[in-house]
Order: structure tokens, then C-alpha cells, then sequence
């Protein structure tokens, strides 16, 4: 463990977070979300638990992106509040 | 409004926080939870189902009815919005196109 | 890709022959990494459900890139709900099968009756066995959602 990495990782998961909530438009909410999916992958990597992050990797950021893409072109695109 | 949920938010936070204190340290040895299963699992894992990823030997071997009921779960799940959001067309529209 | 393209048709992006023909290129490359992911999965990090995931995503790809039909062209919807059952039966049938030859269920040293592999040698084999199995249902499930939630439920016009 390096512990400015897991520092520096964990400070960005927390502001990808709080972007996550706070954007109103709900595309670019998704593609932050895919982002923390990605940092939270390489926080396990780095960890140690590689099999985890190649779960976060594959499900996290890339599937379920994808859908949650998939459903929003469905809606509308901004939200509400 | 706001002001509440960000003391309960501050509150929660703070107590899970406190009760991390109680951890064992990183990658502990002598931690409770490393010095039975753990063991096993290192020492005999290989030579008892000759796969030397031990993750794969726990999950698909010692742990099976997890990982079983985990696809089951997934099956289900897929099964319910497929049969849910998958609409047939109907005979008029057939006929159109 | 009809909804992506109405909803992007005033900038002007939308079909691409770049992306269509770097897509082309390493679907099958991705298929190759998925499957060996699964096989590969008793030696390096992996296994049925990562393997699965990736070989789902390259359908995903396909459907992103062409139309819904292109991707459906090559793993039709049939097809696709007889593999989902098939690799959930793997799972159970393999665990039953144990419990049949005279073991417990899931122990697949059992299965040494059947084919006499040796009992630690079942119990490799039949790990490898259930991966296979889980690959193929999560397969088969990862693109059944993504077809089920582009299409709007009719599986004829995609995003």
C-alpha cells in the first residue's frame, strides 16, 4: 500500500460522489459515475483484491454505464429538481 | 430541512467512524478472522482441488452454494425485466410491416 | 442507434465509419479475451463471471456501434434465452449430478464414479465445469438487458 496513492484515489472518489449528485444534467451524472466505478477499481487493484477490481472494472464501468445510458435516452435528459 | 439531514449525515458518519476504531490493522496476521479460515485455506487449498488462484478455489469449490445462488439471482433478475419490459407486437401491426 | 442519431442529428455525429470499422476490428479480439478470462480463470484473477460480463459487453459493442438488428445477427434472441437456461442448468445440474453419483451436493469429487479423473482432479474439473456455466448465463443475461432496455421492449430499433 502507498499511502499518498490511496490518498490522492480517495479524495477524487469523494469529489466524483458529490459531482455525481449535484449535476443536473443526468448523461454527464452517468459518465461520473462511470469515473468513481473506474477509481474505486484501481483503490481494489492497488489493495491488492485484483479480482474484485476486475469485477468493478467490467459490471461497474462498463455495463452498467451502458444501461443506465440506455434507460436516461428513454427520459428526459435533464432532471428535474 | 437541509440543516437536519446534514447533522444526521454528520452524526451517522461520525459514529461509523468511531466504530472503525475497533479494526484490526491492514493485512493484520493476527487478526481473528486470519488465523483459522485463512489458514486452511492457504495451506490445503492447492493441494486439495489443484488450483492455484486461491479466489477461483474458494468461490467455485469451499464456497459453491454462493456462488450457485449468485447466478440464480442473476438468472432471476434478467428473467423478470426481460418478461416485464418485453412487449410482442401486435397482429395489426404485424400485418403493416 | 435510430434514437442517438435523432437526438444528435444537429451536431452532426452519430453513424461514424470510424468508430464502425474499429469496432469490427476487435469484436473479435474482445470475444477472445472473454473466453479466455473463463478458461484462464484457475490461474490468474477472472473467472465465469468477468468472462461473461466482457463477452456480453462485445454484443453490447456491436449494438452501439451498427443497429440492434447487426448485433442480433450473430446471437439471435432465441439462441441467446437457450444459452441463459443452459448455463444456469450447468451450474445446478453439475451440484445435483453430485448428489446423484452418491457425494454431497456440490462436491464434485463425487463425479470420480463417472469419469475416474481422480478425486482432486474432479474437483478441478468441476470448478471448471461451473465457470463455464456462469459465464454463459451472465452472457447471455448481459445482453438480454441491454436489448430489452435500447429497444424499448419491441428488440427492433435499437439507440
Amino acid at each position: 500500500m502507498i499511502w499518498v496513492l490511496d490518498l490522492l484515489i480517495l479524495l477524487l472518489v469523494v469529489i466524483c460522489a458529490i459531482a455525481a449528485i449535484n449535476v443536473k444534467d443526468l448523461l454527464s451524472a452517468t459518465i461520473i459515475f462511470g469515473v468513481y466505478s473506474f477509481l474505486m477499481c484501481l483503490l481494489w487493484a492497488e489493495m491488492g483484491a485484483v479480482d474484485v477490481a476486475f469485477t468493478e472494472a467490467t459490471v461497474g464501468a462498463g455495463i452498467s454505464t451502458v444501461l443506465f445510458i440506455a434507460a436516461i435516452l428513454h427520459t428526459s435528459r435533464r432532471s428535474k429538481d | 430541512m437541509k440543516a437536519l439531514a446534514l447533522l444526521t449525515t454528520l452524526i451517522t458518519g461520525a459514529i461509523l467512524l468511531y466504530g472503525t476504531m475497533d479494526f484490526p490493522a491492514f493485512g493484520d496476521p493476527q487478526s481473528p478472522a486470519a488465523i483459522h479460515l485463512s489458514a486452511y485455506f492457504i495451506e490445503e487449498a492447492v493441494h486439495e482441488t489443484h488450483v492455484p488462484n486461491l479466489v477461483t478455489a474458494v468461490l467455485g469449490d469451499y464456497r459453491g452454494y454462493d456462488t450457485m445462488f449468485e447466478t440464480v439471482v442473476i438468472y432471476c433478475a434478467g428473467l423478470a425485466v426481460v418478461s416485464v419490459l418485453r412487449k410482442k407486437r401486435s397482429k395489426t401491426q404485424e400485418n403493416k410491416s | 442507434m435510430k434514437l442517438l442519431q435523432e437526438r444528435t442529428a444537429k451536431l452532426r455525429v452519430g453513424e461514424s465509419l470510424i468508430i464502425q470499422t474499429a469496432v469490427r476490428i476487435m469484436v473479435p479480439f474482445i470475444q477472445l479475451f472473454g473466453l479466455y478470462v473463463i478458461v484462464h480463470g484457475h490461474y490468474s484473477p477472472g473467472g465465469g463471471f468477468q468472462g461473461g460480463v466482457v463477452l456480453g459487453a462485445s454484443f453490447v459493442l456491436l449494438a452501439l456501434a451498427f443497429d440492434q438488428k447487426f448485433s442480433m445477427k450473430y446471437m439471435s434472441e432465441k439462441a441467446n434465452g437457450v444459452l441463459g437456461n443452459v448455463g444456469a442448468l450447468i451450474y445446478t445440474g453439475t451440484a445435483a449430478l453430485c448428489a446423484i453419483f452418491g457425494g454431497l451436493f456440490l462436491d464434485y469429487s463425487a463425479l470420480d464414479k463417472l469419469i475416474p479423473l481422480g478425486p482432486v482432479g474432479w474437483r478441478s474439473f468441476g470448478i471448471f465445469i461451473v465457470e463455464v456455466g456462469v459465464g454463459l448465463a451472465v452472457m447471455s443475461i448481459m445482453a438480454a438487458l441491454f436489448w430489452v432496455l435500447g429497444s424499448n421492449g419491441d428488440m427492433e430499433e435499437g439507440l
